[in-house]
Order: C-alpha cells, then sequence, then structure tokens
C-alpha cells in the first residue's frame, strides 16, 4: 500500500455564493507524478491553491501525512515549508538577485546559516541550469529562465511535494521546452509532483495519474494511457476533442 | 546705508549671514528628523493596517484589530485633514496648559513635524504596500514565510523603493512647510528671515536671500534622492558566474 502524502477529503470551497470545488475526494502517494487537467475555471488551481492553504477551504479536510493541516497543531509556515509551489507566473521576489531568491527561505524559514543556504542554492540552480545568473535581478532574465530559477527556489526549500500551476501556460512557446525538460529531470528523480497544466504532452509521458476536472468535480481519475486512450466519461473525451482539435 | 536693494542684500548678508545658516540649520534639523520620523511612523502604521483580519482567528483578536484601525484612521484623517500651523499653535500651547508640558519650541516642532508627515506616509506607504504584486506575498508565504518575514524581506523593499518619489516630495515640502512652525518661535530660517527684514524694514531683501537659501536646500535635497534611488536599483548589468560550470540544461 503506497504511503499517502496527500490525502484530501470531502474538500469543498465556495467563493462567495459561487462554488468552485464540489465535494473533492483526492489523494498523492509518494513519489508519484499526478498531472490535473481540465477546462479554464474547473477549479484545477483552486484546488492546488487550497493544498498549500493559500485560499482557505470553506470545509472538508486536507491531511498531510495524515494529520490534518487545519486543525492547529501544525503550524502553517511549517507545512507549507515542505509542499512548495511553482506558479503561473513565476513569483521571483523581485527585489531580489537569483541567489537571494534561493536563499531567503532557507535562512528565514529554516534557520539555515548563510553559508550552507548558499551552497544549497547554488547546488539546485546548477541542477536547473541557472547557476551562471545568480547575480541577475528577475527583470534581467526570461520567462523561461525565471520559471527555472522559480522551480529551484522551491527545490532549495528540500519540499516533500512540489505543486505546480500552470507553470507554461504563461511562457513562449520556444521556452516551455526547457522547462518541462527540468520538471522531467525531477519526476525521474522521484520527486512527489502535483501538476496542474495545459501540456497533454507532458501529462502523458511523465504522469503516473492523470485526473481531469470540470465544473469543480474530479470526473475521472486514471492512468495516462487509459485518460488519452479510452477514456471512460463523456466529458473527458469531449474535452480531450477539443484539446487535440486545437 | 545701502542706497538701493542689491546692496541691502549684500550688505543683509554679510551682517546677518550667520543667523540665516543657523535658521537653515534649523530647516533642515526640522525636515529631516520630521521626514525620518515621519516615514518610521507611517510604516508601522501601514504595516499595522495591512495586516490581514482572518475570519478564523478569535473574536476577541478580531475586535482588537478592528479597534486598532479605527485609531490609526482616526490618527491619519485628523493630522491630514488640519493645517500643521494651527497643530502647532494647538500642540505647543494646549500641553502646558492640559498637561502642564513645557516643551521647548524646536522640541514641539519635531514632534508635529514628525507625527503630522507620519499621517501622511501612512498612506503613501500603504500605497507602495498596496502596489506590490500580490504574486510576491503569495510566493513568500508558499516557501512558509510569516507575514512579518514576508513584510521585511519581499513587500516593503519593493513598495519603499516604488514610493521613494512621494518620500522626496515629502521632504520638500517639510523643508519648506517648516516655516509655519515659527509661529511657536522656531528659530528656523522664516523665523530668522522676519527678524532681519524687522530690524531695519527691508522685507524684500531678507526674504529674497530667505528664498534663494530655501531653493538651495530643496534642489540639494531632490538630487541627493535621485542618486539614492539610483543607488538602491542597483546595476543595470550583471556578470556572469562561473558559465563553464553550468551543465547545459538549456535546450535540448
Amino acid at each position: 500500500m503506497p504511503e499517502k502524502v496527500i490525502d484530501i477529503k470531502h474538500l469543498e470551497k465556495y467563493f462567495n455564493k459561487n462554488e468552485v470545488l464540489k465535494d473533492i475526494d483526492f489523494s498523492v502517494n509518494h513519489s508519484e507524478v499526478v498531472c490535473v487537467i481540465g477546462a479554464s475555471g474547473s477549479g484545477k488551481s483552486t484546488l492546488l491553491r487550497c493544498i498549500n492553504l493559500l485560499e482557505t477551504p470553506t470545509s472538508g479536510e486536507i491531511l498531510f501525512h495524515g494529520r490534518n493541516i487545519q486543525d492547529g497543531s501544525v503550524p502553517i509556515s511549517k507545512y507549507r515549508a515542505k509542499v512548495g509551489m511553482v506558479f503561473q507566473q513565476f513569483n521571483l521576489f523581485n527585489n531580489l538577485n537569483v541567489l537571494e531568491n534561493c536563499v531567503v527561505g532557507q535562512m528565514k524559514v529554516l534557520g539555515r546559516d548563510r553559508r550552507h543556504a548558499e551552497e544549497n542554492a547554488k547546488e539546485y540552480l546548477n541542477k536547473v541550469g541557472m547557476l551562471g545568473f545568480i547575480n541577475a535581478k528577475p527583470a534581467q532574465i526570461s520567462g523561461g529562465q525565471k520559471q527555472r530559477v522559480a522551480i529551484a527556489r522551491a527545490l532549495a526549500m528540500e519540499p516533500e511535494v512540489l505543486l505546480f500551476d500552470e507553470p507554461t501556460s504563461a511562457l513562449d512557446p520556444e521556452m516551455v521546452g526547457e522547462v518541462l525538460t527540468v520538471m522531467k529531470e525531477l519526476a525521474r528523480s522521484g520527486l512527489t509532483m502535483l501538476v496542474v497544466t495545459h501540456e497533454m504532452a507532458f501529462a502523458r509521458d511523465v504522469a503516473h495519474r492523470v485526473v481531469f476536472m470540470d465544473k469543480g468535480v474530479i470526473v475521472e481519475d486514471s492512468t495516462p494511457q487509459v485518460m488519452f486512450d479510452s477514456p471512460k466519461h463523456q466529458r473527458t473525451r469531449e474535452f480531450l476533442a477539443r484539446i487535440i482539435d486545437k | 546705508m545701502p542706497t538701493d536693494s542689491f546692496g541691502w542684500i549684500v550688505f543683509m548678508f554679510q551682517e546677518y549671514g550667520l543667523m540665516f545658516l543657523q535658521g537653515a540649520g534649523t530647516t533642515m534639523l526640522i525636515a529631516i528628523i520630521g521626514t525620518f520620523a515621519g516615514f518610521g511612523i507611517g510604516l508601522l502604521v501601514a504595516i499595522v493596517r495591512t495586516i490581514p483580519i482572518e475570519p478564523s482567528s478569535s473574536l476577541a483578536k478580531r475586535v482588537l484589530m478592528k479597534a486598532v484601525r479605527g485609531i490609526l484612521i482616526a490618527y491619519i484623517e485628523v493630522f491630514r485633514g488640519t493645517p500643521m500651523m494651527v497643530q502647532a499653535v494647538v500642540i505647543y500651547y494646549g500641553s502646558a496648559i492640559l498637561f502642564n508640558l513645557d516643551m521647548t519650541p524646536i522640541v514641539a516642532a519635531l514632534f508635529i513635524i514628525s507625527i503630522n508627515t507620519g499621517a501622511y506616509l501612512a498612506e503613501v506607504v500603504r500605497g507602495g504596500i498596496i502596489s506590490v504584486d500580490k504574486g510576491q506575498t503569495e510566493a513568500a508565504h508558499s516557501i512558509g514565510m510569516t507575514h512579518w518575514q514576508t513584510m521585511t524581506s519581499v513587500v516593503l523593499p519593493q513598495a519603499i523603493r516604488n514610493i521613494m518619489p512621494a518620500i522626496g516630495n515629502e521632504f520638500v515640502i517639510n523643508i519648506k512647510d517648516s516655516s509655519v512652525l515659527s509661529v511657536i518661535s522656531v528659530s528656523e530660517l522664516f523665523f530668522m528671515a522676519k527678524s532681519a527684514a524687522g530690524t531695519y524694514y527691508r522685507f524684500f531683501e531678507a526674504f529674497a536671500i530667505a528664498c534663494a537659501v530655501y531653493f538651495v536646500l530643496t534642489f540639494s535635497v531632490t538630487r541627493i534622492l535621485l542618486a539614492i534611488e539610483k543607488r538602491m536599483d542597483g546595476p543595470s548589468n550583471y556578470d556572469m558566474y562561473s558559465l563553464e560550470e553550468t551543465e547545459g540544461l538549456d535546450h535540448a
């Protein structure tokens, strides 16, 4: 029985009267790569943002290694340090250079000393091919480079799970590849990943499981083979047909 | 005695040069301390006002935070909504009558300009904080930073950079508007010019000198602030770091 890292039970989220997530049950196992697909407005990003509490769930439970993260027994900042997040808009700290972006969290949140934090940061920046740019400010590098730094920043915290919120959607087409290459590398290394994406090829090649969401519910949760070759639900088929037509 | 205005200006400058200089010194002291202390006050007020009130926190905490917000808004409204000249008189004489507090004019002046500037800069800083993209806060939260850490490491450095022109404005305004504090007999530049003018009844000449001194002060300050802004921006280029060590994850 694989160990569940994240286990979500009956999660619901309302924005005012608007129900965005409806009774979601969902889990991510250790070392698993799960891709979440679905149309805009289906609740994929909200699900991801609820998992690290950037959005407060309206009801339901989120368990991390079996512990409810909202009952106050675990400080939110401690929990968030273990669940990294990569954003669509990169969100690198604009006032800090590339190296400092990857150092500040380690020092402030994990209490590491500067030497250790910098060594660690350089190791991960090297991994994403950005070591040469440690002196650059975010405004001085390209979108793909920013996203690779953002991944290194998240990795430097040594999280147990990494959440990706449409990491390539804001990139120019020629920069998508470099980010996906880094993500494939991470998937191979056994990192637990939950990826909201529109990159169907990536989901098919890299994911262990693919989840299709529509109108706030999980319609289908299966292996990539089943999802893309013989989806069970009509809504999944319609969505995939629309995507592939493009 | 000189016969024309130019002669009078030269004469007064020789006669009262030191007084004007002392006045300029006091004016700068008031403006510098007022701007810095006011900035500190503004920063604190804005940080407290932007602490999110979570619906999940306890009732007592929510009530307390709402009360604190109310007090801070009242402070801002009162000090922005009344002239500093009037505040000076009310506080300087009022503190003596009501609290038996005997402040010297200069102490009263520093106090008044600081809280007055604080009220303006609180709104400026709040604007600066709001102007920083929400994604910056989310990213900081996502790696586990607390509200305070997010503010000090990520949001405020960017907010302060963005509001530097507005702070410069306030500094210049303080240099000029400290003149209204002459109403409580602070011996700043305007007060000194008035004294010099009164001796010989040469108002134009005395205030022409004051005018020139004020301009030199404000112009120097704006130049210095521009240089500081440039420094804050850092170099426009970056040096590559031992490129040969980086391995090619760049497009396969």
